[in-house]
């Protein structure tokens, strides 16, 4: 066991950010935090890495309090960050962050790894936005931690840097590294993340593989241009929802083959079909009933 | 493999001397590149001190010149600055925008930090007295012999402590954009009434009493007493000015564990 929140609630007042959450993190996993935002992923990030106390309940890393010295040279931590000393170099704030480890990750290796290389002698402020994610990036992994903690690691990053990152992620956690990770970017967790955890109003409410989540309500979805009004597909047996733009079609149903039936029955220039797996996207909205923004 | 080994065994302990080095190295790095922060830290004790000072050289004020008297005062100007802004603003700074949880989710320790930003704001206060004296005795006369220099500068030193402890008062409770005019809104009533801009006997009666109750006005005794002008018990004005950093270490660790456990 790498680290744990046991039955831990946070509390801010009459408030309630986490409800007695648990949560535990194994050797070599990434874990994604997933929620709406409000839902506690950054309270239970924060209550991890000793930034604040939780109300009740118990949080330990590597058997220890987060708060030790001992289990912060063992974690790394890579935070939302709006602006930090802009007028020291890259390298230099990667000296800094390695003197707090007795044998920090080499300089090189870092500026390797995070993909920072020829920008060593740059000041942060001159840096692109993408740019100081990895700084950031780099900062976490400088005493070469056994827990790294990603908190929206790739924001404001474009998609040949994201997809660096990844691998990164992927090179840590095959080191026998775990990561948590907390994003908003759907793809992101389901790329990386080895088990998913949904959290909403500070509880747990699913748990398990992207693959897992993804058929846990064994929805379908189908795609097609048809002249079918929505207000009669949706009335059929099975249907959970109706999508319509124009004359294309989305329905989301547990019940694909019926539906397709009476579907093509009745329209015989039904045209353009697709029927697929829901996405990480789907069952995300399904579990926190927030489907009004799949419409958005 | 070396790293499966490792991952289960305790890390050893980095050397604290060296993060404390390097904490205080790279915050002096940091605020000397800061261009905006050291023409306001240097550049207005120095100016004010040539156009009052220096300009005045010719006045006498208790047997002593006022390019003299003003020496202390702009002193303990500079220190006052460097203290509130480069502690009050910077924390502001680095608190409001996340910086600050990053290294406190470090193994860095807490006081590293703050002995950094101190170690910095005393090492500007002392080059500011120094380029004040420098300008002093080659542009006003002012004549001080060693012993008196640095009796000033261990006064400056350690004068800016309860000042560095008003500022992380002010950069905890502060948001980042408003620290900087809060400050000055402390910082230039403080140096008026404390007598830091001209001798506080000039001052109104009634300001004069106020000024007693200020910790600006006994750090100025104490840098004038150095130079020889005040009679006032040095004992009582360290005195003073230790129950103000008591105070404000106090509010300072009232209003860190209020936050944190709002956080």
């Amino acid at each position: 066991m790498i680290a744990s929140l046991r039955s831990v609630s946070k509390r801010f007042g009459q408030q309630v950010a986490l409800d007695r959450l648990s949560l535990e993190l194994r050797r070599g996993e990434v874990v994604a935090l997933l929620g709406p935002n409000g839902a506690g992923k950054t309270t239970a990030v924060r209550l991890l890495l000793g930034l604040s106390q939780a109300t009740s309940g118990e949080v330990r890393i590597f058997g220890g309090n987060p708060r030790d010295r001992a289990s912060r040279l063992r974690l790394g931590a890579m935070l939302q960050v709006g602006r930090m000393p802009e007028t020291l170099r890259v390298r230099e704030h990667l000296q800094l962050f390695s003197s707090y480890y007795a044998n920090p990750r080499p300089l090189a290796e870092l500026l390797a790894v995070a993909g920072l290389e020829g920008l060593e002698e740059k000041l942060f402020g001159t840096l692109s936005g993408g740019q100081k994610q990895r700084v950031l990036f780099a900062l976490a992994l400088c005493g070469d931690p056994d827990l790294i903690c990603l908190d929206e690691p790739t924001l404001g990053m474009d998609v040949e840097a994201r997809r660096a990152m990844w691998e990164q992620v992927r090179k840590l956690a095959a080191r026998g590294k775990t990561i948590l990770l907390t994003t908003h970017y759907l793809e992101e967790a389901d790329a990386l993340a080895s088990r998913i955890v949904v959290i909403q109003r500070g509880k747990v409410i699913a748990e398990g593989t992207p693959q897992e989540l993804k058929t846990a309500d064994g929805s379908r979805s189908i795609r097609c241009t048809t002249s079918l009004r929505a207000s009669f597909v949706s009335a059929l047996p099975g249907v959970t929802n109706v999508e319509q733009e124009g004359n294309i079609m989305l329905v989301r149903t547990h019940t694909p083959e019926a539906v397709l039936r009476t579907m093509l029955e009745h329209d015989d220039a039904l045209s353009g079909l697709e029927v697929r797996a829901a996405a990480l996207e789907d069952a995300f909205l399904a579990l926190t009933n927030n489907t009004t923004a799949a419409v958005q | 493999m070396a790293t499966t080994i490792a991952l289960n065994m305790p890390r050893t302990q980095p050397s604290l001397a060296r993060i404390y080095f390097n904490e205080v190295r790279f915050e002096l790095l940091k605020l000397s590149r800061n261009r905006s922060y050291l023409f306001s830290m240097i550049g207005f004790p120095v100016v004010f001190y040539l156009l009052f000072g220096v300009t005045n050289k010719a006045s006498v004020f208790q047997g002593h010149t006022i390019a003299r008297y003003l020496l202390a005062g702009y002193a303990c100007f500079g220190a006052m600055g460097s203290s509130l802004f480069g502690i009050g603003a910077g924390l502001a700074l680095e608190r409001g925008h996340g910086w600050l949880e990053m290294k406190r989710a470090s193994p860095m320790p807490a006081a590293a930090y703050l002995l950094a930003k101190l170690c910095v704001s005393i090492t500007f206060a002392v080059g500011i007295t120094i380029l004040l004296m420098i300008l002093g005795t080659a542009m006003a006369g002012v004549h001080i012999t060693i012993i008196e220099a640095l009796r000033l500068l261990s006064v400056i030193a350690a004068g800016v402590v309860p000042f560095a402890s008003l500022g992380l008062v002010i950069g905890l409770l502060m948001p980042s954009n408003a620290a900087p005019g809060v400050i000055n809104l402390i910082y230039l009533p403080l140096s008026f009434c404390g007598g830091l801009w001209m001798p506080i006997e000039a001052l109104p009666h009634w300001l004069q009493q106020i000024a007693h109750g200020l910790p600006s006005f006994w750090f100025a005794r104490l840098a004038l007493g150095s130079l020889g002008y005040s009679s006032s018990s040095a004992l009582l004005a360290w005195a003073l000015l230790a129950f103000y950093t008591v105070v404000f270490l106090l509010a300072a660790a009232f209003i860190f564990r209020r936050q944190e456990a709002q956080a």
